[in-house]
């Protein structure tokens, strides 16, 4: 049973790891990244199977492809914060040198990381290219993957989701990031994507819903995700969740996508985020 | 050493490249194969037949395929994707690089139909620029076989070699020359003649016409140093470098656009270690049209008298 005042105490703190990363070095993405906060915490702290001694192929393990990679500062806080490198290590992000690139990368080899991701519309691809390949091993973990809303757009997407579906790929949990925002605005007038449910369900998806931004509901939906596995048919989660959530001046506007605070708004957003487990010491 | 060289045979590299993948179903387990709706013009359908888990048809989505073969990858597949060089190259570049390059994945790149002699489809499949863009993206291994024979070798031996690589092909029936036995080493150049006057340096179908070119030049007196280029990145740069320290000049050749090929790889390597006189056999910044390959070759300047009068005009800057 899921600690569940634990997980957001996590949360909590991956939060404010995410806003001090993109405002020291000045940019970076943080608006999806506090809104996947939640669904990341869950993910990493109670539902995969997954070992931060890193091995890229990860038999035996759940992996997770991120393909929304301008979202890599919750990725890297939650990697950081389950150990697959130490948290200090944070400090350097996007910095010179580093192993946390601005979009995530296996070219530095950073453990947690098992493809490059930024360009956008290809992460469900590979991941399905991994769950055929567990598949092959005769490995029973399953292949997560988290997509933007915005990048549904791309064409590469529904490639995949046709492919998925004419294979039976049965042990992938495709999640969508729906909050409706997108660099140049929200995405029903950006390019609006229409029924988002009938589109996967045409296509021959097993299509679920949660609220991101509920843990509960994320671990809750996930568990009966994993119990409809195998059965011949892909399946996705479409999770409603708030850009910014957690930081009252970065929710309901797609400003923040890929902003970050002054030294003002930081302190104004920290002091609605309590400090759990330690902030890491920034250099 | 020229001798060593004749037709024995007629068959297309493609068929080389699906007789290869055919012995790696029974060498290698872990080697797949993904296709994007050209079973039969990739030959791969021997393999399908024997080991059907281990094909996965794509359909029409090329960047899909690139995508799926990162993934098989990183669970510790060897992914051979298979479609037309256009299809695998400028189609899906962005794939290639992120998913592919960047990310270190060993995947496999098989492009059949590259070039001119893909013949009556036209410019719009006969793609001249796939390896510029291919040898651009870093840690890409680029090779482009001759024949049957040495296409059938490169399939085999880039499964052991541990990286992204694009392997090209084409689709004519095309004469068999280089001896079955003849080793494939990655990056290392076959020396087919001996010579002082002029280094010939070819790479894919074109080697086969470069034979031809240097059997008529011998004739006429002239000593040719002659070099099967298959592995165009990385360059064997010590081969390249040594020949022409022989011959003072060079000349490149292949079915590929001047800008972006072997030539440009070779010139490059000159004009920093030993410059000296070169003239290239390459489409020059054109595309191609309908046609049989071998007008097509001939229109284009991609001749065996084209390239006799390269390695000629090249002697007489010396």
């Amino acid at each position: 049973m899921a600690d569940i005042a634990q997980l957001k105490k996590i949360a909590t703190q991956v939060r404010r790891d995410i806003l001090r990363q993109v405002h020291q070095v000045n940019s970076g993405h943080p608006g999806g990244s506090l809104g996947c906060t939640d669904f990341f915490v869950a993910l990493y702290f109670e539902i995969l199977k997954h070992d931060p001694n890193f091995s890229m192929e990860g038999k035996g393990q759940d992996l997770f492809f991120l393909s929304n990679g301008h979202i890599s500062p919750v990725w890297y806080s939650v990697l950081a914060r389950s150990g697959y490198f130490p948290v200090e290590e944070l400090a350097t992000f996007r910095k010179l040198n580093s192993r946390l690139q601005g979009h995530p990368a296996t070219h530095e080899g950073l453990p947690g990381i098992r493809v490059a991701s930024g360009s956008l519309g290809q992460g469900i691809s590979v991941a399905l290219g991994a769950a055929l390949g567990k598949k092959l091993d005769g490995d029973d973990q399953l292949i997560y993957c988290l997509t933007g809303d915005g990048e549904l757009q791309e064409g590469q997407i529904w490639e995949a989701v046709m492919f998925g579906a004419h294979h039976k790929v049965d042990n992938i949990i495709v999640t969508v990031d729906y909050n409706g925002q997108q660099i140049d605005g929200p995405t029903k007038e950006v390019m609006d994507l229409g029924d988002l449910e009938a589109k996967w369900k045409a296509f021959g998806w097993e299509v679920m819903s949660m609220d991101g931004n509920d843990i509960e509901d994320v671990i809750q939906t996930i568990t009966k995700a994993k119990a409809k596995t195998g059965q011949g048919v892909p399946i996705v989660i479409i999770m409603k969740t708030e850009m910014g959530m957690g930081v009252d001046y970065m929710m309901g506007t797609h400003a923040w996508h890929g902003k970050a605070p002054n030294d003002e708004l930081l302190e104004k957003g920290l002091a609605q985020l309590e400090e759990t487990l330690g902030d890491y010491p920034i250099k | 050493m020229l001798d060593n060289y004749n037709q024995t045979d007629k068959k297309s590299t493609r068929d080389g490249f699906g007789a290869g993948v055919y012995e790696l179903g029974k060498s290698h387990p872990e080697v797949v194969a993904l296709c994007a709706d050209l079973i039969g013009s990739l030959k791969i359908q021997k393999f399908i037949d024997e080991w059907p888990e281990r094909f996965f048809q794509v359909g029409i989505a090329e960047a899909n395929m690139m995508g799926l073969a990162a993934g098989l990858a990183t669970t510790g597949k060897i992914p051979y994707t298979s479609t037309f060089a256009n299809f695998s190259t400028g189609r899906v570049y962005d794939q290639i690089r992120q998913s592919i390059a960047y990310s270190h994945k060993n995947v496999k790149i098989c492009a059949s139909h590259a070039g001119l002699t893909l013949g009556e489809d036209g410019a719009t499949h006969q793609i001249l620029e796939d390896i510029g863009m291919m040898k651009m993206l870093p840690g890409m291994t680029v090779i482009n076989p001759c024949d049957y024979n040495q296409t059938k070798a490169a399939t085999i031996a880039i499964a052991d070699f541990d990286g992204p690589v694009y392997l090209r092909f084409g689709r004519p029936g095309w004469p068999v020359f280089m001896p079955a036995d003849t080793p494939f080493e990655i990056g290392k150049a076959v020396h087919m003649n001996e010579g002082s006057d002029v280094s010939i340096f070819a790479t894919g179908h074109l080697v086969w016409y470069a034979v031809e070119a240097a059997k008529q030049l011998v004739s006429e007196g002239v000593s040719v140093d002659l070099i099967n280029i298959h592995t165009i990145k990385p360059l064997d740069e010590e081969a390249v470098l040594a020949s022409v320290r022989k011959t003072g000049c060079a000349v490149s050749a292949e079915e590929h656009q001047r800008n972006g090929g072997l030539g440009e790889s070779i010139s490059s390597l000159l004009s920093e270690k030993h410059p000296a006189p070169m003239n290239f056999v390459a489409v020059n910044d054109s595309f191609g049209e309908s046609g049989t390959s071998i007008e097509l070759l001939d229109k284009y300047g991609l001749g065996i008298k084209d390239i006799i009068n390269a390695a000629k005009a090249a002697m007489a800057k010396k």
